[in-house]
Order: structure tokens, then C-alpha cells, then sequence
């Protein structure tokens, strides 16, 4: 890996040579802890967690249920308070949530009286107040347009299938344009079929946005599908990075073409071997 | 088939899920189930309608024979048989001065409520004929400055009915500005909800009787130098401040308690805080909001009666109150009527909020 040249003092630069270049560095995760005090005492999650994402990078994040991934990526998004060490957004450290991360939770968290149209509007009319509306709305349009909803715009969120709302999830995390998107193992809840159909919505929209992605998830394949590196983390407490994984297939990828990938089995033994040691 | 589930559907909104059945039977072929559903759901209350007026009658007979024989008892005590015979054959003979005086049966309370209808048409042609009568007279009185000449005559139980619909609804409205944005603001600070509980817990407990009482005091030294209608005042404000506790708690809770994912949403948008009120917060608490609206409201109308009553404003209250005092033959049966009205109304008015309750309800399929 390559990181090992790279300055992690929060600048948004590396030296090399005397020569500065500008960092690659998107987030940097930096001795990171997390305690949350319970009546038996305080329980530490996270301890000396340290990763480092790329700009443009697709991540994929892997450990056992409960090790702390859901506590590492609200604490990216600053929805959670960080403990010890820190964390840094292209050199600036995080102090609270905002729209340069963009996050899609889970349950796809859709205001239900908002039409799918209104709930990417929500997002974009904060983003670009300057915008005229009709702009706001073309890029709210955009976005649900690549997610595949042109033609349920003005249907309530609440009559949108758990697919379709994940859909609108998506559009409304692209939609405001952010620098890094978190993802909280988004297609969790979905069907196989509807789950294939998803990842290739994002992984086509995050090619084309260059954007940096970070995401969650406890299927191995789709770790491996997505990322350009997969992090195992060990299992809690005091969960840190156990091992990364480079992901070395050429995009874009097709899923028959990932499977036929000498490759593939190697790559998820590692993975299986990991989460079972 | 289609027009059929839509009126199923206004009838299952507006809360009248029960005439289902009827509509079943009407639209469309009838099934088997359709036939059980109507047995069920329609000839079964009916019956129970009509055990209901069965024991009410039973009761009033029973009543009236107790009544009537303690008459003839006491004048056979105090002046003799001959007047005990008098008074026997005068009970029999339907004469209105020697009935007993108990609760009335089915049949005398449909004979008064066809009674009062009569005396609203009565007076209320009787109002059109003083409008015509004075409108030469108060045109000119307008004109020269003074003011003009109104009807001061009774009103008729479905003026008093309007009244008391007036004044709830005041009273609603008041109970509304003060109970909403007072719970927005509770829910929204945990610091004020758990100090300002104290407050709330005791004075919801509090009887109507009470809250007139204290808005006596506080009115009647306001409007000591106008000429105002105070009695309405009083007894609508009583009416808001007894029943806001329901929706100013309802309120708080439904702010409070906004699904966590939503306020992420806010954050990671970095809503400000207006729009988090009001795009966020506001529209997910809607629901509870409008459950509190609807005790609200069927609380104001309990109590309507009863402040009226004691603060002698016009209205339900002090039309049973008077008719109580007034102690005719067939005041009575004109109380019935009041309460079989007042529970009508009320019933209708939840009906209403229902109606709303379930439109601004979002956790619904619709829209599809
Ligand atoms: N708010 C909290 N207070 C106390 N403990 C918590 C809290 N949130 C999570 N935890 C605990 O921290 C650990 C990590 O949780 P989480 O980050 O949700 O794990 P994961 O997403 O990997 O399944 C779990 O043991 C969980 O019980
Ligand atoms: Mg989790």
C-alpha cells in the first residue's frame, strides 16, 4: 500500500522530496476511541483505531455484529461524539454532522408525509440556497431519475416499497453533493434480487461522481463486489482495524465477470477466514 | 365495484366503519358474509337499541307507579280518602297539575323534543317579523348615530344549542393557540418538560368548577369598565383552560419523541432550526398532536354544560339548568331531550376529528 508515505498530521498536503502535493488522503482516522458509559462502568468500543481512506475510494467495512462499525461510521458522520484520538475530513477535523458527509442509514429514514420528490428536495434546497428552484428541483429530478423513480416523483414516501425508499435514500445522499458517503449496511433489509439491483445504482452513480465511499455491510460478496479495499475490524471491546484487504479487480466490474475472477475465491477465504479465526 | 370501495373508503375515514355492512348489502351483489355482516353488525344494534328504550320504559313505569302512589298516600294521610280518591282519579285522568314528577318515558321525551321544535319554528318566525317590523326604524336609528333595536325575546333550544356550539368551539380554538405552541416548545427542551411538569401535573386535575371560579375572579375585575358579555367569556375560556392539558401533553410528547433517524436527517443536513420545526418535527408529531385535539374537544363539550350551567351563560347548560328550576310538567322530558342532544353532538364532533386525526395521519397507505 502507499499510504505508508503519507503525512497524517491533519494537513490536507504530503511532502515528498521537499515537494508538496496535495494530499490523498479524504479521511483520516487517527488513534480514534470511544467510550460509552453504562451503569457497570465504561465500555470501550473503539480503541487506537487508525484508517485512512482515499479520496475516490470505495471502502467496505466488515466485523462481527456488536464490534463498534455502526459507533466508527456515526462518529465520521459527527452524529456521535468522538472519545480520544480524532478524526479529519481532507485535513479538517470533524466537530459536528454536516452535509460534506453524506450518510444512508439503514431504515432509509424517509420523512413519510414528504412525496420522494420533497425528501430530495430537503436536502438540495439546503445545499444550494442560491439555486433558483427550478434548478434545485432539475438536480432533485437528476438523481432520482439515476436511481430509476422518474415516475414516482410525487408519491408519498410512506407508499414506496423498502426498496424504492432506499432508492430515494440514495438520490437524497448524492443529491447534496457530498464529499464522502457513509453507508450503514443500506441494503441490509432487502431482498437478493433488489439488493443486485441497488448496489449497481450506486456503484454506477459513486463512478461517476468520484466521490469517497465508506460502507458497512455483513455480506462478504457485496464487501468484495464494491470495495476497493475491504477493513475487517476485530471484534469488540476495544475494537480496532484487524486487516485490509486490496480488492484488485478492474472496474467497472459486472458481477458474473467478479465471480469468474481467479481471484475471487482467494479473496473471500481471507475474508471468511478473518471473521471466523 | 370501484364506487363502491371509494365510499368505503370516505365511510372507513370519517369513522363510520360501521355502515360497512349497509353498503356491502346496497353495491354490488351481496355475498354470504355480506349477509352475516348485516346481521351482525346492524340488526344485532338494533336490538340493543330497542332492549335500551324496553328498559327505559320499564324503569319510568316503575318510577312513575312509586311517584304516584306516595302522592295518593300523603293525601290520604293528610286530608282523607276522598282525597286520596281525588287525587287517584286525577293521576289517571293525565290532568297536568297532580303528575307525579320522575323521570320520563321514551314516548314523553319524543312528544317534548317534537315540542321544541315546534317553539323554534314558533320564534324563530316570530324574529323574522321583528326584523321586518324594525328594519324601516333601526335603518334610521343606524343612521342618526344610536344603536339599533334588537330582539330580546327567548331564545329556542336550537338557538341554545348554537350558543353552546359557539362557545366550545372558542373555547377549542383558545385551548389550541395556547396548548399547541406551548407543547412545541416543552417538547423541544428537555430542561423546560421536566421543569415545567410539575405545573401541568397539578393543574390538569383541576375541575371545571374550579377553572370557572379562577377566570371569574380575573374576568369580572377586566371587564369591570366595559359592557361586554362577560358571562361568554368566562365560560369560554373556562372551556379552553380545563381542556388544553390533554393536547398541550399530547404536544409535548409527539415533539419529543420525533423518530431519532429523522433528527439524524436534520443534522446531517444541517437543517436550521425553523426548518427542523417545521419540515421535520412538526409534520412527524402531527398524529399525536391530533389525538390530543380530539380529547381536547370532547372534554370542552363535556364541560361546556356544566360551566354554563354555573356561570348562567346561554347555552345547553343553562337550558337544562332552567328547565331543572322551572319544574313544568314537561321539563323532564326537555332535560332528556338536552342530554340525548348533547350526546349526540358530541359524538358527531369526535367524529369530525376523527376525520381529520385519520387525513393528517401519514402512517397510512395512501397516495398509491
Ligand atoms: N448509545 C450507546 N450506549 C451504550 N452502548 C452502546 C451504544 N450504542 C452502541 N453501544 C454498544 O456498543 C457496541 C457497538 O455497537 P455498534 O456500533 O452498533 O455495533 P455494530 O454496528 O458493529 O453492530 C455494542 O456492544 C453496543 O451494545
Ligand atoms: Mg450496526
Amino acid at each position: 500500500m502507499s499510504t505508508a508515505t503519507i503525512n497524517t498530521k491533519g494537513a490536507d498536503t504530503i511532502t515528498e522530496n521537499g515537494i508538496q502535493y496535495p494530499s490523498k488522503v479524504m479521511l483520516d482516522l487517527h488513534n480514534l476511541k470511544k467510550v460509552y458509559p453504562t451503569p457497570k462502568g465504561d465500555y470501550v468500543v473503539l480503541e487506537d483505531l487508525n484508517l485512512q481512506i482515499m479520496k475516490e475510494e470505495f471502502v467496505t467495512i466488515i466485523g462481527h455484529s456488536g464490534c463498534g462499525k455502526t459507533t466508527m461510521l456515526s462518529m465520521i458522520a459527527g452524529l456521535n461524539p468522538i472519545s480520544g484520538g480524532n478524526i479529519a475530513v481532507l485535513g479538517n477535523p470533524v466537530k459536528g454532522p454536516g452535509p460534506d458527509r453524506g450518510v444512508i442509514f439503514q431504515a432509509p429514514s424517509l420523512m413519510p408525509w414528504m412525496t420522494a420528490l420533497e425528501n430530495v428536495m430537503l436536502g438540495v434546497n439546503q445545499v444550494f440556497p442560491h439555486a433558483s428552484k427550478k434548478e434545485r428541483s432539475d438536480i432533485a429530478k437528476y438523481y432520482l431519475h439515476k436511481v430509476g423513480l422518474e415516475g414516482s416523483f410525487d408519491k408519498k414516501a410512506i407508499a414506496l416499497s423498502q426498496g424504492m425508499q432506499q432508492r430515494v435514500g440514495i438520490a437524497r445522499a448524492f443529491a447534496i453533493k457530498p464529499k464522502v458517503l457513509l453507508l450503514d449496511e443500506p441494503f441490509g433489509m432487502l431482498d437478493s434480487l433488489t439488493r443486485g439491483e441497488l448496489q449497481d445504482i450506486l456503484i454506477e452513480i459513486w463512478n461517476k461522481e468520484k466521490i469517497t465511499a465508506v460502507m458497512i455491510t455483513h455480506d462478504v460478496d457485496e464487501a468484495i463486489f464494491l470495495a476497493d479495499r475491504v477493513v475487517m475490524m476485530t471484534s469488540g471491546p476495544r475494537a480496532k482495524i484487524g486487516d485490509i484487504l486490496n480488492i484488485d479487480f478492474e472496474r467497472p466490474r459486472t458481477r458474473k465477470s467478479v465471480l469468474e475472477h481467479n481471484d475471487y475465491y482467494t479473496y473471500r477465504k481471507h475474508l471468511i477466514d478473518f471473521l471466523e479465526h | 365495484m370501484k364506487q363502491s370501495i371509494t365510499l368505503n373508503k370516505v365511510t372507513q375515514l370519517m369513522g363510520f366503519g360501521f355502515l360497512k355492512p349497509i353498503t356491502a348489502l346496497f353495491t354490488g351483489k351481496p355475498q354470504k358474509e355480506d349477509i352475516v355482516n348485516f346481521l351482525k353488525k346492524i340488526v344485532v344494534p338494533l336490538l340493543s337499541i330497542l332492549l335500551f328504550l324496553g328498559v327505559w320504559q320499564g324503569g319510568s313505569t316503575a318510577l312513575f307507579n312509586k311517584e304516584a302512589n306516595f302522592k295518593i298516600e300523603k293525601a290520604l294521610a293528610d286530608q282523607g280518602q276522598a282525597a286520596a280518591d281525588e287525587m287517584k282519579a286525577c293521576i289517571a285522568s293525565g290532568e297536568v297539575s297532580c303528575q307525579p314528577n320522575t323521570l320520563p318515558s321514551p314516548s314523553q321525551v319524543w312528544v317534548s323534543f317534537k315540542t321544541l321544535l315546534e317553539d323554534h319554528k314558533v320564534i324563530t318566525a316570530d324574529k323574522l317579523a321583528f326584523k321586518q317590523k324594525t328594519a324601516v326604524m333601526n335603518e334610521k336609528r343606524v343612521a342618526a348615530g344610536k344603536d339599533p333595536i334588537t330582539y330580546t325575546g327567548r331564545p329556542s333550544f336550537v338557538d341554545q344549542i348554537i350558543t353552546s356550539l359557539k362557545t366550545v368551539f372558542a373555547g377549542f380554538v383558545l385551548a389550541l393557540l395556547i396548548a399547541v405552541p406551548i407543547g412545541i416548545v416543552i417538547g423541544l427542551s428537555e430542561t423546560l418538560r421536566s421543569s415545567f411538569n410539575w405545573l401541568i401535573q397539578i393543574f390538569k386535575p383541576v375541575s371545571p368548577v374550579v377553572w370557572l371560579l379562577l377566570v371569574f375572579m380575573i374576568v369580572k375585575t377586566l371587564t369591570k369598565d366595559s359592557n361586554s358579555d362577560s358571562a361568554f367569556i368566562i365560560s369560554f375560556i373556562s372551556v379552553g383552560l380545563c381542556s388544553m392539558w390533554a393536547t398541550l401533553v399530547n404536544t409535548a410528547m409527539g415533539v419529543s419523541s420525533v423518530d431519532k433517524d429523522y433528527i439524524n436527517v436534520a443534522k446531517v443536513l444541517k437543517l436550521g432550526p425553523m426548518q427542523k420545526v417545521f419540515k421535520v418535527i412538526l409534520p412527524s408529531s402531527l398524529p399525536l398532536i391530533f389525538t390530543g385535539l380530539r380529547i381536547t374537544l370532547s372534554v370542552a363539550w363535556m364541560v361546556l354544560i356544566a360551566i354554563e350551567l354555573l356561570a348562567q351563560s346561554p347555552g345547553l347548560g343553562s337550558f337544562v339548568w332552567e328547565e331543572f328550576q322551572n319544574g313544568a310538567i314537561d321539563s323532564n322530558s326537555k332535560i332528556i331531550v338536552a342530554m340525548f342532544i348533547i350526546g349526540i353532538i358530541g359524538f358527531l364532533l369526535d367524529r369530525i376529528m376523527l376525520t381529520i386525526q385519520n387525513m393528517v395521519s401519514f402512517n397510512k397507505n395512501e397516495g398509491v
